[in-house]
């Protein structure tokens, strides 16, 4: 029963999920063939699955942060960071699993930090992760020393970027297993609807008993350990850690990503399936784009064009009106609502 | 009270004194007016738009599309100036006009959709590069004549120090800035957004007009360092001025502005530039340094001066709330 809910829930995005996807079936007609090589699944539709890995894996953690009504600017950073990380721990000799655990102790670092500046000292979210957005890759440069460290004889780590099981890439898989446990955590406990309820008026549930500094911390605790295996991934898929380049603007895609999955950057409501169809949107968006033979440059204005028309959907003014437009009864109620929520 | 408004802007300026301090005593060559006069010129196009940054961050908001629409100002004046025979002069008003009409549209869908500043100026951000990409992906210079005459306009300072016409054009923009926040009914109504939404509607403040005259003051100051920007690299680029807003965001916070709007200087902000270019001027005076130790000690900075207004903050609410149990007790009392 729950699934007929979801698809109703996402319809919107299932629509343009399904338009783009169509569209690019009509630049390049192979798009929907999928062929077994040597074991492993490839076409298209595999490769946006596998390209859009990363920001699949930040937007899962930023949607958890948004829904608390902040932002993480600094998962680039992060990505580059732990990037970093993986790759000079590799390259010095240790062992997969503890290069892994050690990235992800460094990812899960960062997100600490965040957490804290935001639950313990109350800084704003956008200001408390603008400073590791800012130092982060500078932190970076200071572990690769200012060079791209390379691990191409390091085939282990090469695997979790490149790698298949059960005939799908590595990536794939890894956002897949994330996502769906995820996804268990926060809706088959009451903890997505606490994370809700801090995104709403984080001083009402803490008075209602709602320990939010400790539910803040692990919101952007796991926003650093998604953009950690995100950072990962993305340094095992280049066979290298890039402090400059590694997640550059990917922040801005995750959250482009959430909110073109319906969750409202004003907090209190998400849907972590919206966000992976946000990121599929974006990255079905970015396949289409250069298989059309456009610069990718048309990226940005057809982001810039949908942000707009997701504000303007989003828009309290809008949904006003909306609201009006069903049944005049309702009207004031909405009205002092959306001017309530605003003036928070 | 009166004290801890000034306080951030007084920590700045210690701060920066003890930067200058230690940088005179490892390179005692910094101090001289060339290097003031090329600290200036550098930070010039950084320092003009965040004038324009201290204003929306004083109103509580952000603006992430400054640095897009720097790249679009070089992108726009350089291929204008290729491909058409329109002077410098008329290319910068068409410029200018384009670009205060970009912030001001942003500012009204920022009050009139009531959305978030960061989201709109982030599609701000996206369609600005967007725009310039289209234009062109080339680096194209610029060779118009009178850009040299430009280039050429300096006043030599005592010590040999040149004082550009770009430096001299970001001093006068802090200075009229400066004016405009303290002495203007303008100034006083960005204050007033940033302090207290609701009160400042309550007390008739026209929250639609400075809120777009906000953005449009901030896109026209991009603009500006735009055309700074283009006189300084002689070029335009559609990759140029890549994250530049996070640092006019860096140097408004160090210069002791209040991200939640309501408190600040336009003066402090160009002291953060001051110490931003300080670092930059050290690092290079050093030359073993890599010039990724900017960002690391502006990270730094940010958190120190974040930490400082929190604290702050917690001692105002604390002396604030010891003040209303003093009178909540008087009445016993007495």
């Amino acid at each position: 029963m729950a699934v007929p809910t979801i698809v109703r829930e996402r319809t919107p995005q299932l629509i343009v999920l399904a338009v783009i996807l169509a569209l690019n079936a009509v630049i390049s007609p192979g798009f929907f063939s999928i062929e077994i090589q040597n074991d492993r699944l490839y076409g298209s539709l595999i490769d946006v699955l596998n390209r859009g890995a990363p920001v699949t894996l930040l937007a899962i953690g930023m949607t958890l942060v948004i829904a608390t009504k902040g932002i993480d600017l600094s998962v680039g950073a992060v990505m580059a960071i732990v990037g970093a990380v993986a790759a000079s721990l590799i390259t010095s000799g240790y062992s997969l699993p503890a290069t892994l655990a050690g990235a992800l102790f460094v990812g899960l670092v960062c997100g600490l930090w965040n957490g804290a500046l935001v639950a313990l000292l109350d800084i704003q979210p956008i200001i408390a992760t603008l400073i590791l957005m800012v130092a982060g890759r500078g932190i970076a440069q200071l572990i690769t020393e200012g060079v791209i460290l390379t691990f191409n004889d390091k085939p282990e780590l090469i695997f979790v970027g490149s790698g298949s099981f059960l005939s799908l890439p590595m990536p794939v898989i890894i956002w897949i297993v994330i996502a769906i446990l995820a996804i268990l955590v926060v809706r088959r406990s009451a903890l997505g609807l606490l994370i809700e309820a801090i995104g709403i008026n984080r001083r009402a549930s803490t008075l209602s008993g709602v320990n939010s500094r400790v539910i803040l911390l692990a919101v952007y605790a796991v926003s650093g350990l998604c953009a950690a295996v995100a950072g990962v991934i993305a340094a095992a898929d280049i066979k290298g850690a890039d402090a400059n380049n590694a997640g550059l603007w990917l922040e801005m895609d995750a959250i482009l990503a959430v909110v073109i999955g319906g969750t409202s950057l004003l907090g209190g409501r998400f849907s972590l399936v919206g966000s992976l169809m946000g990121a599929m949107i974006i990255q079905s968006l970015n396949t289409g784009i250069l298989l059309a033979g456009f610069p990718p440059e048309f990226n940005l204005i057809i982001k810039a064009a949908i942000i707009l028309i997701i504000l303007i959907v989003q828009s309290p003014a809008s949904q006003t009106a909306m609201a009006n437009f069903r049944a005049n009864r309702q009207t004031v109620a909405v009205k002092t609502e959306s001017r309530e929520h605003a003036a928070r | 009270m009166k004290n801890s408004k000034y306080l951030p802007l007084m920590a700045t300026f210690v701060v920066f004194v003890l930067a200058y301090i230690i940088c005179i005593s490892v390179f005692p060559n910094m101090l001289s007016t060339r290097v003031a006069g090329n600290l200036l010129t550098d930070n010039a196009f950084l320092g003009i738009t965040a004038v324009g940054m201290t204003f929306v961050i004083l109103s509580g908001g952000i603006d992430l599309s400054v640095g897009s629409v720097i790249a679009f100002t070089g992108v726009f004046l350089s291929v204008i100036l290729r491909d058409t025979s329109i002077h410098p002069l008329v290319a910068f008003v068409m410029v200018l006009a384009l670009t205060t009409a970009f912030g001001a549209a942003m500012g009204g869908v920022i009050f009139f959709l009531d959305m978030p500043p960061f989201i709109v100026t982030l599609a701000g951000m996206f369609l600005a590069r967007g725009i310039s990409y289209l234009l062109t992906t080339d680096s194209v210079p610029i060779t118009h004549p009178f850009y040299s005459t430009l280039q050429d306009i300096y006043f030599v300072m005592p010590g040999g120090g040149r004082l550009t016409l770009i430096a001299i054009v970001m001093l006068v923009v802090f200075a009229v800035g400066i004016i405009l926040a303290q002495r203007t009914r303008f100034g006083t109504y960005v204050y007033a957004l940033g302090g207290n939404l609701t009160s400042a509607q309550l007390m008739g403040v026209p929250v639609a007009k400075t809120t777009i005259g906000i953005y449009a003051l901030s896109g026209f100051l991009a603009g500006l360092s735009g055309i700074v920007f283009s006189l300084y690299t002689s070029a335009g680029y559609s990759l140029a001025a890549v994250g530049v807003e996070l640092d006019a965001i860096a140097a408004v916070v160090i210069g002791g502005t209040l991200l939640t709007g309501g408190y600040g200087f336009v003066a402090g902000t160009f002291l953060g530039i001051c110490i931003q270019g300080l670092i930059q001027t050290y690092i290079v005076f050093d030359g073993t340094l890599s010039s990724w130790w900017t960002k690391i000690v502006i990270g730094l900075l940010l958190f120190g001066f974040i930490a400082l207004q929190r604290g702050l903050m917690w001692m105002s609410e604390r002396s604030a709330r010891n003040m209303r149990h003093a009178s909540a007790a008087q009445p016993s009392n007495a």
